[in-house]
């Protein structure tokens, strides 16, 4: 046995994590190994708090602190509740209070519809995001998926869903990028910025 | 001995594409030059990527790739055709994914094969028209098996070897195509096909797309060709995909918003 069991299960650990390889999960490993005294302590509380220490809103699907039935945004008063943003995953969340200029709900979809990965609408909380709509209070919703192939293919089937409910459905527009160059845009992102153009007024 | 080029220019239909890394997309491509091939697009989950509204799945692509330790890096790309109608109707994608998601399963990396491509590129052009979808994916089906090396006998009995009659007969996924009456009715695991099914896939087998197109098929015949192809492929994967399922609940989800 060349490397020492312990050492072993940290390695293959660390090498299941997205984007973290064989040769990384070693240096990792040995860098832990060797780090000061309250690195590997921290982090392995850390870990072990991860899960015990969150849950997940029982309405809109975003993470939030244990022991909490619905997160800070759901809970709060100031929030508008006739409006919901549709998000794939918790960091887009993240994102969107980072500009402070959404004062709406949310709901977290866990994922994007993906035909070729297999990825279902009942593997995403689509139903219980029409359930919750169909409890009355909403005005609109803005549906803020990627604009990738599997964000278009779960809008397209939101609006499937959605529109026998008569509510207000809108997508977030696409177009430029800030500091971006308009020679390097593909057609698609530069016809939909013609199409959304806007007055100067 | 001659260097292998450490740059090189391709023309590619964009696969499927999977996060990698920090902000970068992993491609999986198929190539006219190299055939199927994975690539790091770096950077082109950021939204001031120049490279990642040219790279999205189904797309028609122009690579400059430059070859890695193990993976090609992407680093010019240009998109020449982007299906965006796809993007716009949920079955058509469906059966876009289907078409990508075939071709993928069935073929290995860097197996270069031209007539694939233009069959790949032709027949997501295809989707996005307003040809009729499943005759298109038929089609696809029946050419890309001709191209891999497993084009279904379809003009004599396997078995007896006696030309097919006009009348109904039977089909062996393990034995890769028809039997007569007679031959099938004693062979296990061989599957009735209508005289009418049978008569739309050698129409498809031996026809150019065009004219292929003008047949227009009785639904009993789409439902019974899908069924057999979906039987037959799985068998020759030997494992199930996964698009089908998809597009069966989106064509039901669909019917029933109607």
């Amino acid at each position: 046995m060349l490397i020492p069991a312990p050492i072993q299960r940290l390695i293959d650990a660390f090498s299941r994590l997205p984007g973290v390889g064989p040769k990384t999960a070693s240096r990792l490993t040995f860098y832990l190994l060797r780090a000061e005294n309250d690195l590997a302590p921290e982090l392995s509380q850390a870990l072990a708090e991860l899960r015990a220490g969150t849950a997940v809103c029982e309405r809109c699907f975003n993470i939030t602190v244990a022991g909490h039935q619905l997160c800070p945004i759901c809970a709060s008063d100031e929030r508008q509740s006739a409006l919901i943003c549709v998000v794939e995953e918790p960091l887009d969340v993240i994102a969107l209070e980072r500009t402070g200029g959404y004062k709406g709900l949310y709901h977290v979809l866990g994922g994007a519809l993906s035909p070729i990965e297999g990825i279902g609408p009942e593997d995403l909380k689509i139903a219980e995001l029409v359930q919750r709509l169909q409890g009355g209070g909403v005005e609109e919703i803005i549906v803020a998926t990627n604009p990738s192939m599997e964000g278009d293919a779960t809008a397209m089937y939101l609006q499937q869903q959605i529109a026998p409910l008569g509510l207000r459905l809108t997508r977030l527009a696409r177009g430029l990028p800030m500091g971006g160059d308009l020679e390097y845009a593909d057609q698609n992102t530069l016809l939909r910025a013609i199409a959304g153009r806007q007055n100067m007024d | 001995m001659p260097r292998e080029a450490r740059s090189l220019r391709v023309q590619a239909i964009v696969l499927k594409h999977s996060d990698f890394g920090e902000a970068d997309r992993l491609l999986t491509v198929y190539t006219r030059e190299l055939g199927k091939l994975r690539a790091i697009a770096k950077g082109a989950r950021k939204p001031r990527s120049r490279k990642g509204g040219h790279v999205e799945p189904f797309s028609d692509v122009s690579l400059q790739l430059a070859k890695g330790s193990s993976l090609y890096i992407v680093s010019q790309a240009e998109v020449k055709e982007t299906h965006s109608i796809l993007s716009e109707n949920l079955v058509a994608l469906s059966y876009a994914s289907y078409v990508v998601e075939l071709l993928d399963k069935f073929t290995y990396d860097e197996d270069v094969n031209p007539g694939l491509f233009r069959l790949l590129r032709d027949t997501l052009g295809r989707l996005a028209s307003d040809a009729d979808a499943q005759m298109v994916v038929r089609y696809y089906e029946l050419r890309l098996l001709d191209l891999l090396g497993f084009r279904p006998e379809l003009q004599q009995c396997l078995i007896c070897e006696k030309r097919i009659q006009p009348e109904d007969q039977y089909f062996s996924i393990q034995k890769g195509g028809v039997l007569c009456p007679e031959c099938g009715r004693h062979e296990p695991g061989a599957d009735p096909i209508s005289m009418q099914a049978l008569k739309y896939l050698r129409h498809f087998q031996r026809s150019a797309y065009d004219e292929a197109a003008r047949a227009s098929l009785p639904e009993s015949v789409k439902v019974e060709l899908e069924t057999l192809m979906d039987h037959y492929l799985t068998y020759l994967l030997e494992r199930s995909l996964n698009s089908p399922r998809f597009l069966r609940q989106v064509r039901r989800d669909a019917q029933q918003a109607d």
